[in-house]
């Protein structure tokens, strides 16, 4: 037997790779024992709160904090200068202060802290710090911001953080062989990652002048990378350690309260805990950058693409955060999972006024993937063709080449995607008797009247992994030992479990590996080496890529014992049940009996095969290391007098490459698809002149469970053989490609355009045309 | 400050005596009085029903609820819900059927589902979205969720009990 390999994944050890075994913070999850950053308490801590900018763009004249220092139950007001080392951070760029130093750039930006021995206490003294704000007209049109060069510049190098072009072929004399053309202006609302989970920990000073921190994030690594120098502290006396993390989607990615806590920390001497509420939240933390998307195609009677032309614009808010890395994924992905011979693609990132944007699931792809297939639709229209027809004459496949040149040299069958999904049963018509059959349920004033039915489709292309030439990696410790008279494995890494359910693919990793059932996963913290973030997803492939071969390690070294104590060639040693197994002489010993007393202990990085950059000029490059297909189908009833509509079906094929764990990636495609619909119909912060007008759950609704439909998924499994048993990331994919299915039913049921998500009901009543 | 009310209540059948601000709410209460953090705060404004508990057998948002308001109450809790060192059906359902990712929403869902099995053992499926609408859920995308309800009320139907120690 040979271990770990695709061929025989589900016949190996019980709880491993290719089968579905239970979470294992599954008990502590439904009992309510798991501890989230929000339930750590420390009997001498102190509650931190921040101050807020109420104004998205001012200059500070003044602070005055002595009456709030005065209030009794205080023991620290700080601002910027109190930061003890470098007063900026930033995942991309240091362009975010900890603490605003002279000017605000957007609403919510982080003015000053307190800390007190009550939580109601800092907030009252939070109220008595007097800042004196001259305020200044804000800069809030991010296509001013990027084209405009009279706009007022935000920060030193301008108001553009990245212009990525993507040049191929020649698109004016293509455009000339083109017998339909088809244009549109696409506009994609600020969306938010509203994880329950809200922003909060606890930071610890250290007997040495570090501190420990307590905390929910996506990547701890990079966190200490940020936080130490703003603390003036060495890295290793700033120790993170993973709390239970409510949901992240991205959100977590930048810095929010970390540094704060730990500032509040270090000054007062006491333990910090800092929550926020889950208004503070909505301000706490970057969004989903909203697009401003022109984009052109040109194709054939027979229906293939010509030429494509795209000027597609983020507005990155106040600060970098991840906007050079959304603007890179928006270009090389501009056109999608098709082939056009002649592209020119435009891709701004830019700062404004409004809130910082940055990560959130399927980053830059989303944007872009609800414009191209918007226009798809209107070419199948123009050609008279079906919907998935266009898209499969055009549909890339293994050898043919995206917009940036990178050759797709592993599965990628869009067509027979395309195939499964036009043979998916489709639903039947509604009891529209029963009122909460009806768009809006139970408050449909109507009888049903102006119900009509849509069904659209959505296509989506993710990068999987880091891009653009990053040396990205995960690092994993494992530990072999015998444990009250069984083998025992224990596997540490610095991954982030935001509810992916990563902890219990590296159990499942490391029984396949080592033929041992009992395992567990070690607290996640700074002790070991970089795991790199939970997004992109990336954690399977990388993280799940190190555990693999650090067990691979592991077990070299049981071979070798093996092989000296038994005389036998190590090549044919196997692992199973516990046991070592020969290929001649059958069961040799017991890994029990073999360790005695003996741990064997290694730790392993994994890199992804290595990319490039993009071209500044031309975009050309092989920027990604892995590139996952997602396919939507979506029946809408929609109410044209109400402007209310209903999901009623929702059918997603996806290539996962291998199954992992099955129940795991099912979860993963229903909650991309949920969050996909939210952007589609509901979901957008609300801004005006910079300023937020729904920061509540109130006011910004996600998906309940009426809002989303039962779903259908056919999962495909093309391995793909440079990635850790094959497996293609699967986090993401589905978030792209819902949207623009559930846009495009909305189109089919009311013959509207649809060039803006979400969907509102006055878009719906009162449409503006033109 | 203002002023301290006394209040008693009696929380997965322990009572606890103890202080607290008029202002303050029923979910701060069972966090920091009595340290049972099961219960959790997604919103603080009553949406998103992550602080869902059993007050006097009727499922209340906690965070709306003040805790003066609970005096003399009986509260049950998520870490009320496990029949000793057993977890309870709806409990191994949503380890069973993946229920559950990051687990923030779970004890509302537990305690939203468990009344709906008290109140309806034999739920359709749009019944059991329906009972459980009042809480939200931003990983699951619902479907596993709903698919631990439904086996959880066939388990109680059929008596079926599956081992599913604490360990």
């Amino acid at each position: 037997m040979t271990v770990g390999t695709p061929d025989n994944l589900a016949s190996s050890t019980r709880g491993g790779v290719g089968q579905s075994p239970r979470r294992p913070d599954g008990t502590r999850k439904v009992t309510g024992q798991f501890a989230y950053s929000s339930d750590l308490w420390h009997d001498d801590m102190l509650w931190g709160v921040t101050l807020r900018s109420p104004h998205p763009h001012a200059r500070i004249r003044s602070i005055d904090i002595g009456a709030a220092l005065a209030t009794s139950g205080v023991y620290a007001v700080l601002t910027h200068e109190d930061v003890p080392g470098i007063k900026y951070y930033g995942l991309e760029e240091n362009d975010q202060p900890v603490l605003a130093v002279d000017t605000v750039r957007y609403q919510g930006e982080a003015v000053a802290l307190v800390a007190a021995d009550h939580p109601e206490t800092a907030r009252r003294a939070m109220h008595e710090i007097v800042v004196n704000y001259e305020v200044l007209d804000p800069l809030t049109d991010p296509v001013r911001a990027a084209l405009d060069p009279e706009a007022p510049a935000l920060h030193e190098h301008g108001n553009v953080v990245r212009h990525q072009p993507v040049r191929v072929g020649d698109v004016p004399s293509a455009r000339s062989r083109a017998d339909v053309v088809v244009t549109g202006e696409y506009e994609i609302g600020m969306q938010d990652q509203a994880f329950l989970g809200p922003e909060s920990g606890l930071a610890v000073p250290g007997e040495d002048g570090g501190v420990d921190l307590y905390v929910a994030t996506q990547w701890m690594h990079t966190d200490l990378r940020e936080i130490a120098p703003c603390l003036g502290l060495p890295e290793e006396k700033v120790r993170m350690t993973l709390s239970g993390v409510g949901g992240a989607f991205g959100a977590r990615e930048d810095l929010s309260m970390q540094v704060h806590a730990a500032m509040l920390a270090m000054h007062t001497g006491r333990p910090i805990k800092i929550v926020y509420n889950r208004e503070e939240s909505f301000y706490g933390h970057v969004h989903r950058h909203p697009a401003k998307m022109r984009y052109e195609h040109g194709a054939t009677a027979d229906g293939r693409i010509v030429y494509a032309t795209a000027r597609i614009v983020l507005d990155g808010g106040a600060y970098a955060s991840s906007t050079t890395n959304v603007v890179g994924n928006a270009a090389s992905l501009g056109v999608g999972p098709y082939i056009v011979p002649n592209v020119e693609i435009d891709a701004y990132g830019v700062y404004t006024n409004n809130p910082p944007c940055g990560a959130m699931r399927g980053f830059g792809a989303v944007q872009a993937c609800y414009a191209y297939e918007s226009q798809m639709d209107k070419l199948a229209r123009e050609l008279e063709l079906h919907p998935l027809d266009v898209r499969r004459i055009n549909a890339i496949h293994q050898g043919a080449a995206i917009a940036t040149g990178q050759v797709v040299d592993t599965p990628a069958p869009m067509r027979e995607m395309i195939d499964r999904l036009r043979d998916a049963p489709l639903p039947e018509a509604v009891d529209s008797g029963d009122v909460r059959n009806l768009p809006g349920g139970v408050s449909n004033t109507t009888h049903g009247e102006g119900v009509r039915r849509g069904i659209g489709y959505g296509v989506g292309l993710k990068n999987i992994c880091f891009s653009e030439g990053f040396d990205d990696y995960s690092t994993a410790r494992v530990r072999l030992e015998v444990v009250g008279g069984e083998p025992a494995v224990l596997v540490h890494t610095a991954a982030a479990e935001v509810g992916q359910g990563l902890v219990t693919l590296q159990g499942q990793i490391a029984r396949t590996e080592l033929g041992v059932e009992r395992v567990s996963i070690a607290p996640a913290d700074t002790q070991v080496g970089d795991a790199g973030s939970s997004s992109a997803s990336r954690q399977s492939y990388m993280t799940g890529g190190a555990v693999k071969r650090a067990c691979e390690a592991v077990r070299d070294r049981l071979f070798q014992l093996a092989a000296e104590r038994f005389d036998v060639p190590a090549d044919q040693l196997s692992l199973s049940g516990g046991k070592l197994v020969s290929e001649h002489s059958g069961v040799l010993v017991a890994l029990a009996d073999l360790l005695g007393d003996e741990a064997i202990e290694e730790t392993r990085e994994f890199h992804h095969r290595p990319t490039t950059g993009m071209d500044p000029v031309t975009g050309q490059g092989d920027t990604h290391t892995q590139l996952a297909l997602c396919i939507h189908r979506a029946v809408v009833d929609v109410d044209v007098e109400l402007g209310l509509l209903k999901v009623v079906d929702l059918t997603a094929v996806q290539d996962v490459g291998t199954v992992l764990n099955r129940v795991s990636l099912e979860g993963q495609i229903h909650g991309g698809t949920a969050q996909g619909l939210g952007l589609a119909v509901m979901e957008e912060i609300q801004l005006a002149d910079g300023k937020l007008a729904n920061p509540s759950f109130t006011d910004y609704l996600i998906p309940t469970i009426l809002d989303m439909p039962p779903m259908r998924l056919d999962i495909l499994e093309r391995a793909d053989p440079n990635a850790p048993y094959g497996l293609r990331g699967a986090g993401e994919p589905s978030t792209l490609s819902s949207t623009p299915a559930i846009a495009a039913a909305i189109r089919d049921a009311t013959g509207l355009q649809i060039d803006r998500v979400p969907v509102r009901p006055h878009d719906i009543v009162h449409p503006v045309t033109g | 400050m203002s002023d301290k009310h006394t209040i008693t209540v009696t929380v997965n059948g322990h009572v606890y005596t103890d202080d607290c601000e008029a202002r303050m709410t029923l979910a701060d209460f069972l966090r920091r009085q009595c340290g049972l953090t099961g219960t959790h705060l997604g919103c603080e404004h009553g949406v998103c029903g992550a602080c869902t508990v059993f007050l006097d057998d009727v499922a209340v948002r906690s965070c709306l609820t003040f805790a003066v308001q609970a005096d003399g109450a009986r509260i049950s809790t998520v870490e009320g819900l496990a029949e000793g060192d057993e977890l309870n059906t709806l409990q191994k359902s949503f380890q069973e059927h993946h229920g559950l990712q990051c687990g923030f929403c779970t004890p509302g869902m537990l305690i939203c589902a468990t009344e709906l099995l008290r109140d309806n053992p034999n739920p359709t499926e749009t019944e059991v979205r329906e009972g459980i609408s009042g809480v939200l859920c931003r990983c699951t995308g619902y479907d596993g969720i709903v698919k631990s309800v439904m086996a959880a009320a066939d388990s109680q139907r059929d008596g079926v009990s599956e081992s599913g120690s604490i360990s």
